[in-house]
């Protein structure tokens, strides 16, 4: 779950990271009477969750109550990189003498949390990483031990933080891993980390994402993330407890099990398809939750087509027949408009294909195999008649 | 031979009183597993149909040595019984259970390396290991799946049966099926598992059954070209997968440019390894092997 810079800023400040303070707002007004607040020269920064956001005009100084509104009249509805600007943050803009770099992120391959630091601040950090690697210090934190502040002051010191700092960066560096810890973060940036002319460390921005896994862990943590700007079936999906995301395409896809509905949108892709979302019904899932989920591809408008791939282990062919049979009942005709191409293999697979064949349901097919339901979808999502 | 199960396997089950525990312990048994015991605390003394429920992983220890522990507890519960089975000597757990936070499975990975280095981690988020005609523990439908000499490892399940069963369709059968799970930080890696089956005598054929996310399948490749003398055929799944997205597994993301399908395939390529592009072209290239 990645969060916005603003909220991103807040949990480091609960971990005691100094960062500016500022106001999140919706419109124009809101704006303006939140600049006054902080005190100009203000900064306002579009909240979304993509990065180049500066570059594309997200990112503006104001002076004064003119400019704030100028700025916040243009950035709100604004799109950067398809994001829709929604929300602004608006704070007290920083002066800065030095630019640095933190994060702590989980290294997948080693196995341990990965702390980093760079006096590169402000940067691409994979460009860093690539060009001057010697700039960016890589550090495996043990993730039975902690963080030590001894080891925190080596980073700093490595890294080639200026010396009157190195207690302000260490300091920054262990209140980062400690958000990473105890938010259940999988990533927590700062890009850059400033250094004021008054000589004070500073998270100028934060770049968080926590893990859906552990949020029972954090009640307080559950209505973050960006919801103005989740897409509605993914969001209704969450809600529903399907796994569900949204891609451009025009072909509904349903199956069971991550790996095999991954392997199912390459299949169409590779058909000359183009899918229009990622649906794992889960295993062992029944037929009230196939007519949920079949429900769900349907209220994407896009879908001209669906395709339904199951290969059933715990999950048993007889039910998605049953939950396929009774999304028709319920559809009505606007459904039925729409075709279907259904693979059945696995547990239960003769009597699901009967029970199908049997309700004789207007505009639903039946392939044997992958490959042939594949191209079947692509031929029918195209209007070629069946 | 087969790895990890087999005929000597003694399976003792955390979360046997569980509807889902119960349910597929007891199509374990039924496949012929050897299920001594079960561990639920506050259930001690009662049994699933005749099979010991223990309060805790020493005592179901020390009453029926098992070798072999399978973890279906919820999320919040997974990693302490993970912990405490092996604390109790249990040289071999294998996690279903899905939903486990990663903080969770870093400090599980990183205390069983530095305490308990004799016990493995199979998962979590996985279906089990299928030894066929010998063993099944997990979620694996058995019925798809007859002994042979094909080692299956593999991140997804049902991508397993499909590419499995297609092998099977053909006449050919599998020495185990492992899945090692969809997590970001599983017990077992790609390679753990290969060099098993490298070193067992009914594997003749490996397959590989990666996806989206992290560098393992990268990992495996270099290995492959190292260690291994065995042919091995691999699938990749999630090139269309948008970046940013996960995908259904915890683990199956694209961040930034790392993780994709396209540099997994090339880098398995690149050590020789045959990837298909279908699950059927991987069976293929499988079977073609196989028939020489």
């Amino acid at each position: 779950m990645d969060l916005l810079e603003y909220q991103g800023k807040q949990l480091f400040a609960r971990h005691g990271l100094e960062v500016s303070s500022g106001k999140a707002v919706t419109n124009i007004e809101d704006a303006v009477a939140a600049a006054t607040e902080v005190g100009y020269p203000v900064v306002v920064k579009a909240q979304v969750l993509i990065g180049g956001r500066g570059k594309a005009g997200g990112v503006k100084l104001a002076a004064d109550e003119e400019q704030a509104r100028t700025h916040a009249s243009n950035m709100l509805g604004m799109d950067i990189h398809g994001h829709t600007v929604r929300k602004l943050w608006i704070e007290h803009a920083s002066d800065i003498a030095t630019e640095y770099y933190a994060s702590v992120l989980l290294d997948r391959s080693a196995k341990q949390p990965l702390l980093m630091f760079s006096t590169e601040g402000g940067m691409d950090i994979e460009e860093v990483a690539e060009k001057t690697p010697e700039k960016l210090i890589r550090h495996h934190v043990d993730a039975l031990a902690g963080l030590s502040r001894e080891e925190a002051v080596k980073i700093a010191t490595d890294g080639g933080a200026d010396a009157d700092v190195i207690e302000g960066v260490a300091d920054a560096l262990v209140a980062l891993y400690e958000v990473w810890i105890q938010e259940d973060a999988t990533l927590a940036e700062i890009n850059p980390l400033i250094v004021t002319p008054e000589r004070k460390v500073k998270a100028l921005d934060a770049k968080v994402s926590l893990d859906g896994n552990a949020l029972y862990r954090h009640p307080e943590n559950q209505g973050l993330s960006d919801v103005e700007n989740e897409d509605p079936i993914e969001r209704r999906a969450k809600e529903q407890g399907v796994q569900y995301v949204a891609l451009d395409g025009d072909i509904g896809i349903l199956g069971n099990g991550a790996g095999l509905v991954m392997s199912t949108l390459d299949v169409v892709a590779q058909a000359g398809g183009r899918p229009a979302n990622f649906l794992d019904a889960g295993g062992g899932s029944d037929a009230a939750k196939v007519k949920q989920a079949v429900e769900l591809i349907l209220s994407n408008e896009s879908v001209k087509a669906v395709l339904f791939n199951i290969f059933g282990g715990i999950t048993r062919c007889d039910e998605v027949a049953k939950g396929l049979i009774a999304a028709f009942e319920d559809l009505g005709a606007g459904g039925k408009s729409i075709p279907f191409v259904v693979r059945l293999d696995g547990t239960n697979d003769v009597e699901g294909r009967r029970l199908l064949e049997d309700a004789a349901l207007p505009n639903v097919h039946a392939a044997r195999t992958m490959n042939e339901a594949a191209e079947r979808v692509v031929a029918l999502a195209r209007g070629d008649a069946s | 031979m087969a790895v990890l199960i087999d005929n000597d396997t003694r399976l003792a089950v955390a979360g046997i009183t569980g509807r889902e525990g119960s349910f597929h312990t007891l199509g374990n048994r039924r496949y012929g597993t050897n299920v001594v015991g079960g561990v639920t605390p506050g259930k001690g003394g009662q049994d699933v149909e005749g099979i010991p429920v223990f309060d805790s992983w020493a005592d179901a220890a020390r009453e029926t040595q098992p070798n072999t522990a399978m973890i279906f507890v919820p999320p919040r519960f997974a990693a302490d019984a993970i912990l405490e089975a092996a604390a109790a000597g249990v040289e071999l757990v294998i996690a279903i259970t899905e939903g486990i936070p990663a903080h969770d499975e870093l400090r599980v990975y990183n205390t069983l390396k530095r305490d308990f280095p004799g016990t493995r981690l199979i998962g979590p988020n996985c279906p089990g290991i299928l030894s066929p005609g010998k063993a099944n523990v997990g979620i694996i439908p058995a019925s798809f799946f007859k002994e042979g000499n094909v080692g299956v490892v593999s991140r997804s399940g049902t991508l397993t049966y499909q590419i499995g069963n297609e092998i099977a369709q053909a006449g050919f059968g599998n020495s185990s099926i492992v899945g090692i799970g969809g997590d970001p930080v599983p017990g077992s890696s790609f390679v753990d598992i290969i060099e098993l089956f490298e070193a067992d005598e009914q594997t003749e054929l490996i397959v590989l059954s990666g996806e989206i996310g992290g560098s393992a399948e990268e990992e495996a490749a270099d290995y492959i070209a190292e260690h291994v003398s065995k042919p091995v055929v691999a699938y990749i799944a999630g090139f269309t997968a948008p970046a940013g997205k996960q995908m259904g597994h915890a683990g199956a993301i694209v961040s930034g440019s790392s993780g994709t399908a396209a540099a997994k395939a090339q880098a398995l390529e690149a050590k020789g390894v045959r990837v298909g592009r279908t699950p059927t072209e991987v069976a293929e290239l499988a079977v073609q092997i196989l028939r020489g």
